[in-house]
């Protein structure tokens, strides 16, 4: 069946970092309406919900939220679904949705998520992010989220031949980078803070698993995203600046043990990012950004290399020559990515369609990437379990 | 024919010093943990099988910072172990240097045994958690 183009109406983000006086859905409202302000529509336009979150049972003692969601922003009765899939909960909702539009589903949906893990505490974050390997094998013997990447980060010096210490010395650089970027962002978690970090910062940080220090990792963060996306038709009558859905894909895998070596590889993000690639009938040099998911600062680099940017292996001297700073040949995380915005997990996917989508509109008030057309995102959830990626563009395909 | 093996039989069993898998009847491989089919091939056409329990640290990762209902246990290193066999399992590397001796560790030849911890609120089992842990061969 031919497929409709899509495209992008609106976006919404609340400010990242600590929100206990918000609640799950006061998040996902806040960024609603900031996307249906510039969409130029009427509420009763959008026909479906596709709501992201990870773990509001851990951290609110919330499941079954869509209800809730569509009830508290006038939206009672029309259907909404809550996706999760860890940190990619938002992108698989945003490719559900998009899915929904291009075949004729619906005409008109909001996409977004919330996450409130900041307000939970490090040790029920911590488990509640754990929540996210696998359930057996791995979290017997106590594997975190920052473990899984400290076990990616030896393997990659092994088997690359880096040695650790210099390894860690070109990941403290993705740190560096994208905390000056989050330190600009004044809706990201840092804003103004660790805008002027050096190697010795990141290095010397308190040890979460080893190698891995704070500063190798992302925060946790509360915060809501939103998006509001339509057919083409519908779109270019409300707005005149839509930004076209070019192509998605999405790729998994089992748990780490079962990936073995391929694990810094990453090879269900090398099939997703393939499938958007060749729907969007682009290839890794036409993308002009990117918005990967940097939830540590190993992950930034193998993803870099599975997206395409650079052969495996190089994406740690990529860094370090200044390819994906903004000034580089393909800039990554402009808005900070997760370790200087914040990562409010089932908001995350769709904040990056926000930065994204902000670019390509000219609207960046920092850090515009100059003349870009084509923006892609890059959302990884659990240890290489879902992964989803979006390229979207300011032409039709 | 599409042998099963539950998490308890699993852990069981390795608490008496005993690693099960599946070996694949089509293709010869090894599957460790045990799992619906074949890891390999996905063929279904599997037998139960005993491992050495025998195999080489991939990497490793010393946790300092742990979640709740493990943070007792902290600092704990976590491993990862490639088997004679060619699965690779996660458990515990019982040793207090892991970090000081660092990527010399990666190769180290060692012997997987079962020992149980307590469990904790959310893990499947609520009786125990069986961890897998590493014995360096050399020590
Ligand atoms: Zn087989």
């Amino acid at each position: 069946m031919e497929k409709r183009d899509v495209a992008v109406l609106g976006v919404g983000q609340t400010k990242f970092g600590y929100h206990p006086d918000k609640s799950l859905v006061d998040l996902f409202a806040e960024a609603f309406y900031e996307a249906f302000n510039e969409s130029n529509i009427e509420l009763k336009d959008i026909q479906a919900i596709y709501y992201g979150n990870f773990v509001g049972e851990m951290t609110d003692g919330s499941a079954n939220l869509s209800g809730f969601i569509s009830d508290e922003i006038g939206l009672r009765g029309i259907p909404a679904r809550r996706y999760e899939a860890a940190c990619a909960s938002s992108s698989v909702a945003f490719r559900e949705a998009y899915l929904a539009v291009a075949h004729g589903i619906y005409d008109c949906v909001a996409v977004g998520g919330s996450e409130r893990l900041y307000n939970a505490g490090t040790a029920i974050g911590t488990r509640a992010l754990a929540t996210a390997v696998d359930g057996l094998h791995e979290m017997t013997a106590g594997l975190t989220f920052p473990g899984v990447f400290a076990l990616a980060a030896r393997l990659y010096s092994k088997k690359y031949e880096i040695p650790m210490e210099k390894l860690h010395e070109k990941m403290a650089l993705v740190s560096i980078k994208n905390h000056k970027y989050g330190a600009m962002n004044p809706k990201a978690q840092f804003y103004n803070k660790f805008g002027d970090l050096k190697v010795e910062d990141v290095l010397n940080s308190k040890v979460i698993c080893s190698p891995l220090t704070l500063f190798d990792c992302c925060p946790m963060t509360d915060g809501g995203s939103a998006v509001i996306i339509a057919s083409v038709d519908f779109a270019e009558d409300v707005i005149d600046n839509p930004v076209y859905v070019l192509g998605t894909g999405q790729s998994g895998a089992g748990g780490l043990f079962r990936q073995r070596e391929d694990m810094v590889r990453a090879i269900p993000r090398k099939i997703a990012a393939e499938m958007a690639y060749k729907e969007a009938k682009l290839t890794p040099k036409d993308i002009d950004f990117v918005e990967i998911h940097d939830c540590f600062t190993i992950a930034e680099i193998i993803a870099s290399e599975a997206m395409g940017f650079f052969e495996y292996g190089k994406g740690a001297d990529a860094v370090e020559e200044g390819e994906t700073w903004v000034e580089g040949s393909i800039p990554i995380n402009p808005d900070g990515g997760l370790i200087g915005k914040g990562h409010p997990v089932g908001a995350t996917g769709t904040s990056q369609i926000y930065a994204v989508v902000k670019q390509l509109r000219n609207e960046f008030k920092y850090n515009q990437i100059k003349d870009a057309e084509i923006g892609m995102t890059d959302t990884l959830g659990g240890d290489f379990g879902t992964l989803v990626n979006i390229i979207l563009g300011i032409h039709r395909r | 024919m599409a042998d099963t093996i539950s998490f308890k039989e699993y852990f069981d069993a390795l608490l008496e010093g005993k690693l099960l898998g599946l070996k694949c009847s089509d293709c010869g491989a090894y599957t460790c943990p045990p799992k619906a089919v074949c890891d390999s091939c996905g063929s279904r056409n599997v037998e139960r099988a005993e491992l050495s329990g025998k195999g080489r640290i991939t990497t490793f990762t010393t946790t300092y910072i742990a979640p709740v209902g493990y943070d007792k246990e902290v600092p704990y290193t976590v491993a990862m172990v490639e088997l004679e066999e060619g699965p690779w399992i996660v458990g515990r590397l019982e040793i207090e240097n892991a970090d000081e001796i660092g990527q010399d560790l990666i190769g180290e030849e060692v012997v997987v045994e079962g020992k149980e911890f307590p469990t904790e609120m959310f893990y499947p089992d609520k009786k125990k958690r069986v961890v897998p842990v590493f014995r360096l061969e050399k020590a």
